[in-house]
């Protein structure tokens, strides 16, 4: 079985910082992990080839330090790596990304399953993913909290939802997003280490792939950032003292005045 | 201080430090409670082939020597000295096999140790032979091609889950230290039986039984080196595992050391926060010079005994006297550092203070090490 995962370098921080003048991620100064939730694409991927067999190929377009990031996904288990790297890919929305993800599966030739974390902590927009499998025309699954049952043709997943999951049957292959829910990764082994460092990772710029120019990058994407900001926080609540009947009177006045 | 470690002892240290912070350190508390011996974290460290870093790589190990062992039980010990122990006590079962097995022998057991399949276990203290390991009792009598052992091993660590037993047991009493042999005995040899648990100070992961023979027959194949090589093979056995204790000994005090000066940052007396009256500060600067002080002597130790030299008993003495005294000293003011705080078990480092007092007793005393220390320096001087 040939699995492909896809995981993105994030900034390792929960305190994100933006540039307020370009509206990009401020990078400077912040270490760069494997997105949190790829980290349970890699760990599934690395679990269904230990159980069937086969290898997995580890993808990420980003800038070159990315590199880092793949081998440390090569150090969890991944077999190989592949740097899908170019200035022309700057600037790239979801559609843009997924497109060249695409075209990067393409030129990868067979495989059997591609799994992805739900989202990015950064962008946390959950999109490319399943823009990843709409270019390549094949079924996708978000939000796997458990692989039931998987066969050379087919896979029986568990997919999550607010109110208990749903269980899908899907032809592969097929692209299956993932929650934190469905394993808990291992760290890394020595072995896994020592592999890491000296593994090459393939790399791949604009040209190699063949894509359309026209669709990479910012030029290729369809949505402008106009704005990102940081909403003001909440205003602290208020607690109404007194007896009940009072204290509901009150209220019903409080509740008014605010459009419901 | 850069102690010039290899891109691999590097990478040793960051993994295993990387174990104590994520997976050790929240559960430390629970297991000094409970007692009970950390089985996931064993499983954790297994599949990270950290048990594999002192084992040549011929026998699936990672080739590495004392000084990589060392790196390991330091870091584990910053998060529990206790959990830390079934890694560094199966290291002390499995240095007998290193040093004096034979290549079958070695092939057959090393394997299993440096997957972390099996623990490891030493067996030489009894009930009347403590520091003086030379009264020892239990017997082993030949019987054709097995030994018949009879007699009662005591506090011995990792005894009921560790599979691998190295027991040192008297093959002719008639001949004293030298009439004692070493033999490897495999869990479930009919006539091997366990004793209770020990309810203990410190170290309260780390599981301490006794270890019963009663006619237990052990194949003559599991005789380690020849009969009467007893008693070298566990004074080498300690020669080479005392940096161990000794480093044991410093990430206990680390990690004591590490809470104190993050407490002494944020707790707030007197209107500042207590790192600001000297009394404090110079209370860390000493802790700190200590401990950088003990590990420097415990790297120097496991680099001499990595190196072959023909006698490290002198050095590996001292860097496990100095660095178990150290420690003693460190957790102690460290609790002091917490004041009423650092007495209460909702806090972490009364239980540093309790693992750290073990480092000054098992492999030896702080008086044996002293005892081994003069031995030698007397040896030296009579030499020039």
């Amino acid at each position: 079985m040939h699995i492909i995962v896809c995981i993105k370098q994030v900034p390792n921080t929960t305190d994100v910082r933006i540039d307020p003048v370009t509206n990009t991620l401020i990078r400077d100064g912040v270490e760069s992990v494997i997105n949190p939730f790829d980290a349970y694409a890699i760990e599934e991927a690395v679990r269904l080839k230990e159980r069937l067999g086969g290898k997995v190929t580890v993808i990420t377009m980003g800038p070159p330090q990315a590199e880092n990031a793949l081998k440390e996904a090569i150090s969890l288990g991944c077999d190989e790596a592949l740097l899908v790297s170019d200035r022309k890919f700057a600037g790239s929305d979801t559609w843009a990304t997924s497109y060249t993800l695409c075209a990067a599966i393409k030129k990868i030739g067979a495989f059997d399953i591609i799994i992805c974390g739900k989202q990015a902590s950064d962008g946390d927009t959950a999109q490319v993913g399943p823009g990843i499998s709409t270019h390549l025309n094949i079924p996708q699954v978000t939000y796997v909290k458990k692989i039931e049952d998987i066969s050379a043709t087919a896979a029986k997943v568990e997919r999550m939802t607010e109110e208990g999951y749903d269980i899908i049957e899907t032809p592969l292959p097929c692209l299956l997003t993932v929650v934190k829910e469905i394993n808990t990764p291992r760290l890394p082994s020595l072995r896994g280490l020592m592999k890491a460092k000296s593994a090459k990772v393939l790399k791949w710029n604009a040209q190699d792939l063949g894509a359309d120019p026209r669709s990479l990058g910012l030029d290729g994407s369809p949505t402008r950032v106009i704005r990102i900001f940081t909403p003001a926080p909440r205003k602290g609540g208020e607690i109404l003292k007194g007896d009940a009947a009072d204290i509901s009177k009150e209220l019903v006045e409080l509740l008014k005045d605010v459009v419901v | 201080m850069d102690y010039l470690l290899t891109e691999q002892q590097v990478m040793i240290r960051d993994l295993a430090r990387k174990i104590a912070d994520e997976k050790i350190k929240p559960v430390a508390a629970h297991y000094d409670e409970t007692e009970e011996f950390a089985w996931p974290i064993m499983k954790i460290l297994a599949e990270s082939d950290l048990f594999g870093v002192y084992i040549p790589e011929k026998y699936g190990g990672l080739g590495g020597g004392i000084l990589d062992m060392c790196i390991v039980t330091e870091e584990l010990s910053r998060a529990c000295g206790g959990i830390a122990l079934g890694f560094a006590g199966t290291g002390l079962g499995a240095i007998p096999i290193l040093l004096y097995g034979s290549e079958e022998q070695k092939g057959r057991f090393l394997p299993d140790i440096a997957k972390g399949k099996r623990l490891a276990a030493f067996c030489i203290t009894e009930a009347g032979a403590g520091s003086d390991a030379g009264s020892i009792k239990m017997n082993a009598v030949k019987d054709g091609d097995h030994y018949v052992l009879n007699g009662t091993k005591q506090w011995i660590t990792n005894a009921g889950e560790a599979e691998i037993y190295t027991v040192i047991a008297m093959t002719d009493k008639t001949k004293g230290t030298r009439g004692a042999s070493a033999f490897i005995v495999e869990k479930g040899t009919k006539g091997m039986d366990f004793g209770k648990k020990e309810k203990k100070l410190g170290i309260r992961a780390s599981a301490t039984r006794e270890v019963i023979f009663t006619d237990c027959r052990v194949p003559a194949a599991n005789l380690i080196s020849k009969e009467g090589m007893g008693f070298i093979v566990a004074l080498k056995t300690f020669d080479n595992s005392r940096p161990g204790v000794a480093a044991q000994a410093v990430g206990i005090a680390q990690g004591a050391l590490d809470h104190a000066a993050q407490y002494a940052r944020t707790r707030v007396q007197f209107g500042q926060p207590i790192s600001g009256f000297q009394a404090i500060g110079h209370m860390l600067a000493d802790m700190g010079t200590q401990v950088e002080a003990a590990r420097a002597l415990v790297y120097a130790a496991a680099r001499m005994v990595d190196s072959g030299a023909k006698s490290v008993a002198k050095e590996s003495a001292m860097a496990k006297l100095f660095a178990s005294e150290v420690a003693m000293k460190v957790t102690t003011d460290a609790v002091q550092i917490f004041g009423g705080y650092g007495y209460m078990r909702d806090y972490p480092v009364e239980k540093y203070m309790r693992d750290a007092k073990i480092t000054q007793i098992y492999e030896g005393t702080s008086q044996v090490q002293r005892n081994v220390i003069a031995a030698n320096m007397i040896k030296e001087s009579l030499k020039k």
